[in-house]
């Protein structure tokens, strides 16, 4: 077991404001070699829950353990464990626009002591030609950014990437072939993927597991191939009810009635009773503890 | 059909710094119907949006014509193009975060344009932006008149701009890819506001997008762009399901299989090194 998230509770507190459990008691675990896509409305904790799996944000409750160690949150310049790297969503802003691609990317091979490998060699890994390491992030269109992205993260060897909605600011042409390419690098560097976006019709593609998450929890998790044939939460249900498909019939995709609700207050009993279209009694006052399907409806036995 | 046509863009031509975006495109919209726009990023189909507003960048040039009526809007002095922008055609962004000023109430972004236009008071133009916030579907329309952008949800905000651009009752509405920030089950809530107000107001609804679930669900024609010309038009069954142009099939073979089993099987082939942009065609998805 590479990543092994258990229990995890972070909260944000800010002042003057009530405490906000972005994530509330979720467990996931990811494989090396493994690719685990984590979907999610806006606001449901994903993000945060792969920050603090990066070591990014406190850990208010549960653990997080990388290979065995708990995972510290450590100041970015002291940082001890590069085993995990990142990609964040937003690749305008996540590389330093005065910096060379090819500084940015050597930055990566000496946290990992890698003297073998080049800057030239990574572009050339992600698809890039090698004389773009001497250009700056402006000369690149937002799907080559990304790109350099991920090269820079790969570049200090890590065991366990994470995408952090990798796909979000992209043009829609690059987005799957920014995932796929996700994929394949870090199956082939034998690393876990935990891959987070709100895009199912991506994750499906790339990932080997989807996990399901609604405020602050994880609903349901399973094979994709699964999940998307035969979803069993309620929540999954409308989530992927709601893709509208390219049929030509002009169907109406149904819509999930209500919004998430505030994380600061969520509803008593199953979070997402509220807006369940199969509720009962006990979902409105008991919470389902239990997985891989967190619903009452599907209570193991 | 008895609807008639209100805007008519014919042989329209946009070049950019020597460079042309758009070669003579061709579209037509209707009352009460919402034509799609597709195409994959860099094909203008965003460009054909603003031009019809005039909202080209600096140092466009456009030829052609954008008739609204009798009228050509491409030929028309700034004064009376504003009267038309925000009256008679009005636009939806892609993100509701941009579009709408943080600074500024819900209800004076929705009055302030109401009362240039309209030329009407301040009392009567506050009821008809509460009728409007309710009408999108914004629970709680009296309060939400006095508050800000930021107190709402992305979906919310994203109704608010659909609101703010129904304000002065348009012939026309362009929405530029009004979804594509949105979640999945608040697109579809978005989606049915938007097909719903088409029906009801008549309008007609220039739907520019990339995404072909969003294009079937709600678009009666379908237009697919490539390169600044549009090569197919069709009606939504045909275009999506019997696509005569090469085109339009690659960009439906480029979608995941909508059948349940083979994840395995990414259908987007990594695409070729080389300083190109990344949109080679037939990747859209």
């Amino acid at each position: 077991m590479t990543l092994d998230i258990r229990d995890l509770v972070v909260e944000h507190r800010s002042p003057g404001r009530p405490v906000v459990r972005a994530v509330a008691g979720a467990s996931l675990t990811v494989s090396p070699g493994e690719v685990v896509g984590l979907v999610g409305e806006s606001g449901c904790g994903k993000s945060t829950l792969a920050r603090a799996a990066c070591g990014l944000n406190p850990v208010t409750e549960g653990s997080i353990t990388f290979e065995g160690r708990p995972v510290a949150p450590l100041g970015l310049r002291r940082r001890r464990e590069t085993g995990i790297q990142m990609v964040f969503q937003d690749p305008y802003a996540s590389l330093n626009p005065r910096r060379r691609v090819g500084d940015q990317i050597a930055d990566g091979l000496r946290t990992a002591r890698d003297t073998a490998a080049t800057p030239a060699d990574l572009l050339e890994r992600v698809g890039l030609p090698r004389d773009f390491a001497g250009r700056h992030p402006h000369e690149f269109s937002g799907g080559q950014r990304q790109r350099v992205a991920i090269a820079r993260a790969l570049a200090a060897r890590p065991r366990m990437l994470i995408g952090d909605e990798p796909i979000s600011a992209l043009d829609a042409s690059a987005q799957a072939q920014v995932a796929t390419l996700m994929r394949d690098l870090a199956v082939d560097a034998g690393a876990g993927l935990l891959f987070i976006s709100h895009d199912l019709s991506v994750v499906r593609l790339i990932a080997d597991r989807i996990a399901v998450m609604y405020l602050g929890k994880i609903v349901e998790v399973g094979d994709t191939a699964k999940v998307w044939a035969d979803p069993r939460h309620p929540y999954t249900r409308a989530l992927l009810g709601a893709i509208p498909r390219p049929d030509g019939m002009g169907v109406l995709p149904a819509e999930l009635p209500g919004d998430v609700p505030d994380p600061a207050n969520p509803p008593g009993g199953c979070r997402f009773h509220p807006r369940c279209p199969l509720v009962m009694d006990v979902c409105r006052t008991e919470e389902p503890g239990f997985g891989p399907v967190a619903c009452w409806l599907h209570e193991p036995k | 059909m008895t609807s008639r046509s209100v805007l008519d863009i014919s042989g329209l031509k946009v070049s950019i710094g020597g460079r042309e975006v758009l070669r003579g495109v061709d579209l037509s919209l209707t009352e009460g119907r919402v034509h799609g726009l597709a195409g994959e990023s860099g094909s203008g189909k965003t460009m054909t949006g603003l031009a019809v507003l005039g909202l080209l960048p600096h140092g466009a040039r456009a030829g052609g014509r954008i008739a609204l009526g009798d009228r050509d809007l491409l030929t028309l002095p700034p004064k009376e193009l504003n009267r038309v922008r925000g009256g008679e055609v009005a636009m939806v962004f892609q993100d509701p975060a941009t579009s709408l000023h943080p600074m500024l109430t819900v209800g004076r972004q929705l009055t302030e344009h109401m009362r240039h236009h309209l030329g009407v008071g301040k009392a009567e133009a506050k009821a008809r932006a509460v009728e409007l916030l309710g009408k999108v579907r914004i629970p709680g329309a009296e309060d939400a008149y006095g508050r800000f952008p930021h107190q709402f949800s992305g979906g919310m905000r994203q109704r608010i701009a659909i609101a703010i651009a129904l304000a002065c009752s348009p012939k026309v509405l362009i929405a530029d890819e009004p979804t594509t920030a949105l979640d999945v089950t608040v697109q579809a809530g978005v989606l049915r506001l938007l097909r719903g107000l088409c029906d009801e107001l008549g309008l007609a609804v220039l739907l520019v997008t990339h995404d072909l679930g969003v294009m079937s669900a709600i678009a009666d024609e379908v237009s697919v762009m490539r390169e600044g010309l549009v090569v197919e038009t069709g009606p939504r069954g045909r275009v999506l399901r019997e696509p005569e142009h090469p085109y339009t099939r690659a960009l439906l073979d480029a979608l995941p299989d909508s059948s349940p089993e083979s994840p395995e099987s990414p259908d987007s082939s990594p695409e070729p090194s080389g300083s190109s942009p990344d949109s080679p065609p037939g990747e859209t998805s």
